[in-house]
């Protein structure tokens, strides 16, 4: 089957299977690598992108799914060379180790901060249980989202 | 993981979904959100030849106030239950209930009448509805009909959904203001309950479980005690008479028995505070 899906701002069609997931299509048909697939089995978040504006975990959603929608993935977040204002904050607050958890831990944060503006701590923490990172950073990573929403006022 | 290769229909009605349903019977497989069914399909633990695509029966998607009920369309997500107003007003246990479910990923796919056909004891919102004594509205060939929570959870993932039936609506009653409160215990922050409690406390006590045995269940000995004037810890003891536990990584059925009067006396605690 033919879908046609705006990733990144750019409408594509793409001839794919129908049991083809969205994180394939994102990574083989696109090349678009950022988007990790850790666990592969929606517990991870590794895999989070957004759908129309929400973060989803792309290796539960067939890119069937998505046809007709709008995905933004790690790379679409902010221009070229440039970096979204929650990629600087994860930067500026050491919120990251080895990096693999941090594509999803971004894409679920600007999901996070659409639907809750002014986040207290515990909303940040709950609003990121669906995203593992195995570095054990949390602490700085709950200060990058607090530091986000900050620099967002 | 990738699943074994399907046929995929895209039904714009509900009419077409059940005419896809009609045509392929027992090979054919409902997704809506895909949130419990394309984990198994990716584990190959469901190999459906044809998958017929609801997801987009947005017209299936709303939380309305019908007088002396609320009906909630089938295809309505979990987040816009934990965002709802109306339900908010007028039965805050099931809004509170779809804010505990899975994660925010899971919360903007996964839809109520998805997590109720799929009919796992250890999803959160079948032992809402079974709380809550909603009415289930089923679409087949034959037309229309309505189904007790109380029958509509048969067996393990086993409903009285026929296979070429859809869900189309929940029915709850309004009930204002009441006290209620959903104790979940699991080890991971996201995962399915190692055991549930639900309790509504509207006159009188509605108590039900999650993951205690093959369907979501009524936790009847605890809600018989307290109408008999037993109080919430004395009632709380009955939480598991009756019931045969599932045995699992996580708990032992006596764990699980432990589990449930300790979290049902929580809830009905809450609820009542």
């Amino acid at each position: 089957m033919d879908i046609s899906i705006t990733v990144n701002g750019k409408a594509q069609t793409h001839p794919v299977e129908p049991r083809t997931l969205l994180v394939q299509y994102l990574r083989d048909e696109c090349r678009l690598t950022g988007t990790k697939i850790g666990c592969d089995t929606s517990s991870c978040g590794a895999c989070t992108v957004l759908v129309d504006g929400e973060s989803v975990k792309s290796c539960t959603m067939l890119a069937a799914q998505a046809d007709g929608r709008a995905i933004t993935t790690i790379e679409g977040l902010a221009p070229d060379g440039g970096l979204h204002p929650v990629q600087a904050a994860f930067q500026d607050n050491h919120a990251l180790q080895c990096g693999f958890c941090t594509a999803g831990m971004v894409m679920a944060t600007v999901s996070l901060l659409d639907e809750v503006p002014d986040p207290s701590e515990r909303d940040v923490r709950l609003g990121l249980e669906g995203n593992l990172c195995r570095c054990t950073g949390y602490h700085n990573i709950v200060r990058a989202v607090l530091a986000a929403a900050e620099a967002r006022r | 993981m990738i699943p074994a290769a399907f046929e995929y229909v895209r039904a714009g009605t509900a009419d077409e979904a059940l005419a896809a349903l009609a045509e392929h019977g027992d090979d054919a497989k409902l997704l809506a959100g895909g949130m419990s069914l394309l984990p198994l399909m990716k584990l190959r633990l469901a190999t459906p030849a044809v998958l017929v695509d609801v997801g987009r029966l947005t017209d299936l998607a709303y939380v309305r106030d019908a007088g002396d009920h609320l009906a909630i369309g089938a295809l309505t997500r979990h987040r816009d239950l934990e965002t709802s107003d109306l339900l908010a007003a007028e039965c805050g246990v099931l809004r509170a209930v779809a804010g505990q479910v899975g994660d925010n990923q899971v919360r903007h796919r996964g839809t109520l009448g998805g997590s109720v056909a799929h009919g796992d004891p250890a999803s959160d919102l079948p032992a809402a509805l079974l709380a809550l004594d909603a009415t289930l509205v089923v679409r087949g060939p034959a037309g229309e009909r309505t189904i007790p929570a109380a029958d509509f959870f048969v067996g393990f993932l086993e409903t009285a959904l026929a296979p070429d039936e859809l869900l189309t609506e929940i029915r709850v009653a309004k009930a204002g203001p009441t006290g209620f409160a959903y104790e979940k215990f699991n080890r991971r922050a996201q995962d399915w309950a190692t055991v549930g409690a639900v309790a509504v406390t509207n006159g009188a006590a509605h108590v039900a479980l999650v993951n205690m045995g093959a369907t979501p269940l009524r936790a009847t000995g605890v809600e018989a005690a307290l109408a008999a004037g037993a109080s919430i810890a004395d009632a709380a003891e009955h939480a598991a008479d009756g019931t045969e536990p599932p045995s699992d990584l996580n708990a032992s059925p006596e764990y699980r028995a432990h589990l449930a009067r300790v979290l049902v006396r929580r809830a009905l605690t809450e609820a009542h505070g």
